[in-house]
């Protein structure tokens, strides 16, 4: 009887619908707590009165904390330089992943090393990039500047003198390229990863057949290989110019912001004004200004990547 | 249009010859086939003809012309793959205008190749589509056309019918001969299926460790294989070969046939065989036969008629002839043919 009763009766592994519920029901709790309520934190926090002092949520205030970062003479140099950036590094990215991967997806003597170089950024801790970068472009013992002077472009009577040094960090377009520069070396070894495993896939006679039919170098780069990459580039540009808009490391390690507000970027704004300033409810705010840009750049590469796929 | 000439090509791939001396010359709108199992050579050989590989030595001369050390793209050859290659993000239009488009032909002339190209391989109503929705059969035609639609000097065939369906493949067999006969282009057709090398060729090399076994037209082949490789490698099934005073006989399976009791063996080779197994092939019998009376086992294969095979029981043993004008003498040493053969 008992054995019966036993056989007749369903176990969990059964119920695939409650079981189901069960085995995702972590990656809810873990999404709901980890990015669901800070974020709705967040849109709480910019329409109160919240500061450091005094961090309750309860004075709603609208959209004031918005209209007054608007307003502020930082904010429109904050996003046009954390457009420039992000696009600066977006294409530079591209540009080199695609070289770097057709460099690669060949065999020749020493590619080993090649790709540990090529990789080595990335494994690289953000404090010790950020002493190498501190000292490759400092005001006084950049080996930079030092290059350019023994190359007689820099220093008195040359066409970047009179000056013996350029001061990377302390000009607003040579700071914002050494950002640019810097984002660029972090994060190509993504994207040249990302981009060789689609060129890794392409069939070889794909290749062979357009040297038989007479395409040259650039007729096949731009007609056969970089139609068929397109998916993964969009992917690669995708992760770049998320990361890129949203990093703050880069620009706070290197030129601060400055001079004045000539360097600053979204992100590092944000901070300084809710953390370091105090004003949470108004650095909540330029930071969510950030989110319909990502959320429109994210929704629109992969509607890109998805097309060009099912192509 | 043009002749091939290959002189000594060899390729030596780390201490190893893929391709190890081929002299091979064909003539102005042949059809040549290469024809040999896997690892004989013959991709690389046709790579080399093609210039995707750089021969380790030997000239290749195309209309007279040396190109040995010429790129592809200035060789003039059209090449189809065995995966028909074609650009999977470019439409039927572009990849066929795609080699004219390279080699900057003007818009006028390129309209009027492609629907030249596209009328003479019947794919007008696919132009506007991709790759990706073509059948098999579709695609090696656009493959086909893109090869077709530049006046190359010469065709380069890798197979290009393996990815087919099998009742799709005969009549594509008989398509890209037909092809063939109405554009004239000298071509190189490189497979490992002795029925599409027998079918289209107007010649066959065979090919063996980087070598040309023979070369000669397809009856030639059949019939008088120079050596125990070619004469084990073509037919299906192929010779039967048996070591009999110091010679290799050969003689094929549907020349061995049961000897009818009332005729006298006058000029026959006989044979005692025990029949093992009756195999039905439609149009044919395959008869497994076990040789008696010599001391080791030699298996044995007769393809005989319907009627034939009526008269057979398995298990019982028969005289089996072949008529001696249908033997071949092979050397056992270097199985070489060593008589000249009736002609």
């Amino acid at each position: 009887m008992a054995r019966t009763e036993q056989t007749a009766r369903a176990s969990l592994g059964d119920r695939e619908g409650l079981l189901g519920t069960l085995m995702i029901a972590p990656a809810f709790v873990y999404i709901a707590a980890l990015v669901g309520i800070p974020f709705f934190l967040a849109i709480a926090l910019s329409m109160s009165s919240a500061t450091i002092g005094d961090p309750s949520i309860h004075g709603f205030v609208g959209l004031s904390n918005f209209v007054h970062a608007i307003h502020e003479s930082a904010f429109p140099l904050a996003l046009r330089n954390s457009i420039i950036v992000t696009f600066g590094t977006l294409i530079l990215t591209l540009v080199l992943a695609t070289a770097e991967s057709e460099l690669l997806v060949h065999d020749f003597r020493g590619k080993w090393l090649l790709q540990i170089l090529l990789i080595l950024p990335w494994a690289m801790p953000v404090s010790l990039a950020s002493v190498d970068w501190l000292w490759l472009l400092d005001s006084e013992f950049s080996p930079v500047d030092w290059l350019l002077r023994q190359m007689h472009l820099l220093g008195p009577g040359t066409v970047w003198g009179p000056a013996n040094h350029l001061y990377f960090y302390g000009k607003e377009w040579l700071g914002l390229g050494a950002v640019t520069v810097i984002n660029v070396w972090r994060l190509l070894p993504l994207a040249t990863i990302i981009v060789l495993a689609g060129r890794t896939a392409i069939s070889h006679e794909i290749f062979e057949q357009a040297q038989v039919d007479g395409a040259g170098f650039f007729r096949t780069l731009f007609r056969i290989t970089i139609p068929a990459l397109l998916p993964l580039l969009v992917v690669a540009g995708m992760f770049t110019a998320l990361i890129v808009f949203g990093d703050m490391a880069v620009v706070a390690l290197t030129t601060r912001g400055g001079p004045g507000y000539a360097t600053q970027l979204l992100p590092y704004w944000a901070y300084l004004k809710g953390i370091e300033g105090g004003a949470l409810a108004e650095g909540a705010a330029v930071a969510l200004f950030m989110f319909p840009i990502l959320l429109a750049g994210a929704i629109l590469a992969l509607r890109m990547a998805y097309r060009a796929e099912s192509n | 249009m043009a002749t091939l000439e290959l002189r000594g090509l060899k390729k030596k791939y780390g201490g190893i010859y893929a391709v190890n001396g081929i002299d091979i010359a064909i003539k102005e709108g042949e059809f040549l086939a290469i024809l040999g199992p896997s690892g004989c050579g013959k991709s690389t050989t046709m790579r080399m003809i093609a210039g995707l590989e750089q021969p380790s030595a030997g000239e290749v001369l195309i209309g007279g012309k040396p190109v040995t050390h010429l790129p592809p793209r200035e060789r003039n050859v059209s090449m189809v793959f065995q995966s028909y290659a074609l650009y999977p993000h470019m439409t039927v239009t572009e990849n066929i205008l795609f080699p004219l488009k390279a080699r900057d032909v003007p818009k006028a002339e390129r309209e009027t190749k492609l629907k030249w190209a596209a009328g003479m391989l019947g794919i007008e109503p696919l132009l506007q589509r991709k790759p990706a929705r073509l059948s098999g059969g579709e695609k090696q035609k656009v493959a086909l056309a893109r090869a077709l639609v530049r006046d190359p000097a010469l065709f380069i065939f890798d197979e290009p019918l393996s990815s087919l369906d099998a009742q799709v493949r005969t009549m594509a067999r008989s398509e890209l001969r037909l092809l063939h006969d109405r554009t004239g282009v000298t071509t190189v057709y490189v497979t490992h299926d002795q029925i599409e090398a027998l079918g289209m060729g107007d010649r066959i090399a065979i090919m063996q460790r980087g070598q040309v076994r023979q070369l000669g037209t397809p009856k030639e082949l059949y019939d008088n294989p120079a050596d125990t490789f070619v004469a084990g490698f073509l037919g299906s099934p192929p010779m039967n070969l048996l070591e009999r005073g110091g010679r290799i006989v050969g003689f094929r399976p549907e020349h061995l046939l049961p000897a009818l009791p009332e005729t006298a063996a006058n000029d026959a080779f006989a044979l005692q065989v025990r029949v093992q197994r009756l195999e039905f092939l439609g149009a044919d019998w395959l008869i497994y036969g076990q040789l008696e009376g010599g001391g080791q086992e030699e298996k044995i294969l007769s393809k005989v008629s319907p009627s034939v095979a009526g008269t057979l029981r398995e298990g019982e043993l028969r005289e089996f002839r072949v008529a001696r004008a249908h033997l071949r003498l092979f050397d056992p040493a270097t199985g070489l043919r060593v008589d000249d053969g009736p002609h």
